[in-house]
């Protein structure tokens, strides 16, 4: 866990951390978290200012802005953090087995990816869109669909690197079973591309999905969620340019420190940083020459 | 390297006719029947099983799955999309300028986005840990987290609704371009300079920089030099980031009133007009794959390594 280490040192990783966390817990417990039911209309209470029972003021309809921005943490952050996994799932089993065999079986695999992501990601939402219907579960379904594909390219090329080390040989020629190969020698090498690609996607996915909700394709009204609170903010925009801020302000500082996280994880995982570590302690010495040849 | 070229162009084609085929499929696994749709957007009051058939019939809808395809690839190939359920208007009639609006509004885009990303990296590589590098840095972060219609909303109220300098939407003059093009442009350069910026630092601490400062030569020349060899990275970047720009300006076309594909699209998806998301998605995805061949030729043109792979 030295390279965990690295990462609570830098105080604003610590802090993007802690963001992150407490907005999926937020999430997870909105019901004891929110003050007030999100889709409770008050029409006497409409563009209400901020007041002690409600924190960050009222919407449109009077409903309580603050409950609905927690209750927006479930489909905007939760459900695509569920997404992301299961595309991460499909394209880690596709890109090892792709990675690992090689050969014919890759060769298909990879054509497949190809015709997959030959469909530019917006493209391929709204045809799944257009053809399913409007739905939060819809735009999902899409992201799972195009970004596997994406996975299980990067994660192909993180395991053929390491697949061809020497140990990998070693445990071969020992006739150590794939599977075990895999699990205890691969995985835990190419994990560190894993975290960074799968960290980079989750804050893009979030960005798409309040995108599509924007636009009125995702999250059905009343249900509530930042990119429709912002979408609904917009249509007052000129008489009430400040209801975007609350949706607004929330997705940047969530966005930001799922992007800080990725910056920091790539450092705290760099690999060379680890090799530098190594040397000190007297073991690294072969890693090190080897580094210097490439750099 | 002619060889090359010729091969991944044919690449493309087996690439092209799958892309043409889920499409169609797509279309098929659809829940609704299309006759009843095309019904429904034409306001029939009363939807009997005899005008059903004959809608069946008139759409082409009882022969045989592969026949249809192939029908309808052959009239695709002659730009011939069908008529739109809803207005009866020839498909390519509504695309085909849409398709010429979103591509200059890509375009304009795509060389904003370079100059900026290669300006700005060029400056924050140079300045590395100084303070205008930082701020550069931090500011471009900050624009990367934000949703791009937040950004874009944020400027029409300050330069269109305050200042009244600019239009807030619709595409009648140069000025209304301004808007748009710079909400897009700021999106994707606050990404792509980074790239610019890590591949000149890379290149900083290479021999032949070393090399030119011990045998005297003036720091501009060795600038210029350090940036020829940087672009090479940035350019395969740029290639790949003009399929991208293309395909996600939906967002923005909405926000602006934008008479693009992406606004077509989206009132196509809410009035359920199937020929239309299909002509949609079959145009941009080809216009990906030629897209991206080119930019897979230039890049072996640029770097030789590339071609091996072949």
């Amino acid at each position: 866990m030295k390279r965990f280490h690295y990462l609570f040192k830098d105080r604003l990783a610590l802090l993007s951390v802690f963001i992150i966390t407490s907005t999926l817990a937020a999430g997870v417990f909105a019901p004891w978290i929110a003050p007030n039911d999100p889709e409770e209309v008050h029409m006497e209470l409409r563009f209400a200012s901020a007041s002690w029972e409600y924190l960050l003021g009222n919407d449109h309809l009077g409903r309580c802005v603050l409950s609905r921005l927690i209750y927006g943490i479930r489909p905007s952050v939760l459900w695509v953090l569920v997404t992301l996994a299961i595309s991460l799932g499909i394209g880690t089993i596709i890109g090892f087995i792709s990675g690992y065999f090689k050969g014919k079986i890759d060769a298909l695999l990879m054509r497949v990816c190809d015709i997959a992501l030959s469909f530019p990601g917006y493209v391929m939402t709204l045809a799944i869109i257009g053809v399913l219907g409007v739905g939060l579960e819809n735009i999902l379904l899409a992201f799972v669909l195009m970004k596997w594909a994406w996975f299980a390219r990067i994660i192909r090329t993180s395991v053929m690197q390491y697949s061809n080390a020497e140990y990998i040989k070693f445990s071969k020629a020992l006739g150590v079973g794939s599977f075990r190969i895999m699990w205890k020698h691969i995985v835990p090498v190419s994990l560190p591309d894993i975290a960074v690609t799968s960290s980079s996607a989750f804050s893009s996915m979030i960005l798409q999905l309040s995108g599509f909700s924007f636009l009125g394709l995702g999250v059905q009204a009343p249900q509530a969620e930042w990119g429709m609170m912002l979408n609904e903010a917009r249509q007052v925009m000129f008489s009430r340019p400040e209801l975007m801020l609350a949706p607004g302000i929330t997705t940047i500082i969530f966005v930001s420190a799922v992007n800080f996280f990725t910056d920091a994880l790539q450092v705290a995982l760099d690999p060379k940083l680890m090799s530098v570590t190594k040397k000190k302690q007297g073991k690294g010495i072969y890693q090190a020459a080897n580094l210097h040849g490439k750099a | 390297m002619g060889g090359y070229i010729l091969k991944r162009s044919l690449l493309a084609i087996p690439l092209l006719l799958t892309i043409s085929f889920i499409t169609f499929v797509l279309n098929a696994l659809s829940p609704m029947d299309p006759a009843e749709v095309v019904l429904h957007a034409q306001g029939v009051p009363r939807i009997t099983d005899e005008l059903l058939a004959e809608t069946r019939r008139a759409l082409g809808m009882e022969q045989p799955f592969l026949i249809r395809y192939f029908d309808w690839l052959l009239s695709c190939l002659q730009l011939d999309f069908g008529n739109s359920y809803v207005t009866g208007k020839p498909v390519w009639s509504l695309l085909g300028p849409a398709f010429l609006n979103t591509l200059q509004l890509t375009i304009i885009s795509v060389v904003a986005v370079i100059a900026l990303s290669i300006g700005l990296g060029m400056i924050s590589a140079l300045t590395e840990g100084k303070n205008l590098d930082k701020s550069i840095r931090g500011v471009a972060f900050v624009l990367t987290s934000m949703p791009p219609y937040l950004l874009a909303a944020l400027l029409v109220w300050y330069f269109s609704v305050k200042l009244d300098w600019l239009p807030t939407n619709g595409m009648d003059s140069i000025q209304s371009y301004i808007l748009p093009v710079s909400v897009i442009t700021i999106n994707y350069a606050g990404i792509y300079f980074r790239i610019v910026r890590s591949a000149m630092l890379a290149n900083l601490n290479e021999d032949y920089v070393l090399f030119g400062r011990a045998c005297g030569l003036p720091e501009g020349r060795i600038k210029i030099r350090l940036l020829r060899n940087s672009l090479q990275v940035a350019i395969s970047v740029f290639c790949m980031a003009i399929p991208i720009i293309l395909g996600s300006t939906v967002v923005i076309e909405n926000l602006f009133a934008w008479p693009g594909l992406g606004m077509l699209s989206v009132k196509s998806i809410l009035s359920r007009d199937f020929p239309i998301i299909q002509a949609y998605v079959l145009v941009l995805a080809a216009a990906f794959v030629v897209v991206n061949t080119f930019s897979d030729i230039i890049n072996a043109l640029i770097n030789p390594k590339l071609r091996e792979d072949m």
